[in-house]
């Protein structure tokens, strides 16, 4: 699998190559969150600048917003997790992805933490 | 997203049993409170209703009340508008705290124990505002001893019965909202049948030292996992119950919140309660605004403080808890609104992340409760 970058907002980015990107939250986040009750995402074709509202998420008990970890447009949305949000629960680095961009911006992603970064930056929040 | 420290919170007796459990302690009325394990809300919420969940209620304030001389009840009748005298031994009533202006303090469970002791459960975030009010109020003709010695744990849910039959069959003769001395095991606790999920449960007021004992021993049962905050939340607001200070507050009626059914019989003849000049006349005329249930449109929750609008785009009042409800199975919220939208099925609007969402008002409850009717 291609290399995922992470965000301090607990973002993950894959690199899809070819300047496209897909999106998702980590499984530090959704376990934060709790059970996902709802996700709303942002229209296909919407350019994104990185840090900027790309979505909401509910779960039971609170709400969180979806950032964009880098700039980009948006090519695809995950229908499935209208009717099935808990996948964001149950597979957040797979099947319950977000967004997936094109046109990504390379520079941004670079500097995003990578696995064992995230890794110490999650141990070092508790 | 991380939780705030509880270090600085108090600890019930099952702090320590709550984090082997893997439970997600939160600061909560200045307690340290699982709002989940790692099962989850939802399918903690589920649980509870299909089969039986364990709560720890300890931060929640118990308080034994007696008289310097005669009924107990009659004294606490100054504070609240229930029918306190009228209550047999072993029976016990939700009642309200109330103000000069008929605003809620508290709301409480009051049980009588005896001619002259009732046993109060209230809220644990009020509950030294409502001690120490009982005490200004009744001075030196009561007595308030409170319970810090106790924790509560609640048993609640269709399979709740079956669990206390097997440890304490005494407990089981209660009807509901009763309440007595059992043994439950090897010790003496006191257990009502009472609750806040809208299901058949049980309360049990056990010293502390003791309590982790009981809590693992109703867990080891098939039947019990161990429910938090979260799913406590969620499983009251589909029953249509109210959370204090969210719900009711110093600022709402007994009628605006939809509880003129706590007000006694007898009480409203005699008109003696705190503000029940007030209270009465909102009785016979309506109060402006109600307390409402709403069934919002889609699957994104409306969350408390959220505007509720009508059709025309007019602001008409705020939600005041909202949520998911699993059972449910969509967005639901409690809210007050002006008295003409509020019946059931008014269509208003509500305002979820500044965009209008449909939502409609529902009777109450939104999920039918399942309390002890008797075999």
């Amino acid at each position: 699998m291609a290399e995922m970058r992470f965000t301090k907002e607990h973002e993950w980015v894959r690199d899809d190559g070819a300047g496209m990107v897909t999106v998702g939250i980590t499984a530090y986040a959704q376990e934060q969150l709790g059970d996902v009750v709802f996700v709303d995402l942002p229209a296909v074709g919407k350019k994104l600048q990185q840090g900027s509202e790309a979505g909401t998420i509910e779960s039971v008990k609170t709400a969180a917003e979806l950032y964009a970890p880098v700039d980009g447009e948006v090519v695809e949305t995950n229908a499935r997790l209208k009717d099935e949000p808990a996948l964001v629960n149950s597979s957040p680095t797979d099947d319950g992805w977000f967004v997936k961009l094109k046109s990504a911006n390379k520079v941004q992603l670079a500097t995003l933490m990578t696995a064992a970064q995230y890794k110490s930056y999650c141990d070092g929040l508790h | 997203m991380s939780g705030p420290s509880s270090e600085t919170a108090r600890h019930t007796p099952l702090y320590d049993l709550h984090r082997e459990l893997g439970g997600r302690l939160v600061p909560f009325a200045g307690y340290a409170m699982p709002v989940q394990y790692p099962s989850g809300i939802i399918a903690e919420h589920t649980h509870c209703r299909t089969a039986a969940g364990l709560f720890d209620v300890s931060h929640m304030g118990q308080g034994t009340l007696t008289a310097a001389k005669g009924d107990p009840a009659a004294l606490l009748e100054r504070l609240v508008p229930g029918d306190i005298v009228g209550l047999a031994p072993g029976r016990m009533r939700y009642t309200l705290l109330l103000n000069s202006n008929g605003g809620i303090e508290d709301d409480l469970m009051a049980t009588r124990l005896a001619a002259d002791r009732l046993y109060l459960v209230v809220n644990a975030a009020t509950k030294d505002a409502d001690f120490a009010l009982i005490a200004r109020v009744l001075g030196a003709e009561a007595k308030l001893e409170r319970h810090d010695d106790k924790a509560l744990l609640a048993l609640q849910g269709p399979a709740a019965a079956t669990v206390m039959g097997r440890l304490s069959p005494d407990a089981t003769k209660l009807p509901f909202l009763g309440g007595g001395f059992c043994k439950l095991g090897g010790q003496d606790v006191f257990i009502t049948r009472s609750g806040y999920t809208g299901e058949d449960g049980f309360e049990v007021s056990v010293k502390n030292a003791a309590a982790e004992a009981l809590a693992r021993l109703m867990l080891a049962q098939p039947e019990v996992k161990p429910i938090g905050l979260g799913a406590r939340d969620s499983l009251r607001l589909e029953a249509g119950l109210c959370l204090y200070g969210h719900d009711i507050d110093t600022a709402t009626t007994p009628i605006e919140a939809g509880l003129a059914w706590t007000i006694g019989k007898r009480r409203r003849e005699a008109a003696d309660f705190p503000a029940a000049a007030k209270i009465l006349g909102e009785l016979k005329t309506g109060a402006k605004r109600k307390r409402v249930g709403l069934k919002v449109d889609g699957r994104a929750p409306a969350r408390e403080g959220a505007k509720i609008t009508d059709a025309s785009g007019k602001e008409i009042g705020k939600i005041t808890s909202g949520g998911f409800g699993p059972s449910f199975g969509g967005p639901i919220a409690l809210g007050y609104v002006a008295a003409e939208s509020a019946a059931p099925g008014t269509s208003l609007f509500v305002s979820v992340r500044d965009k209008p969402v449909a939502t409609v008002v529902a009777p109450l409850p939104f999920v039918p409760t399942r309390y002890y009717r008797g075999t």
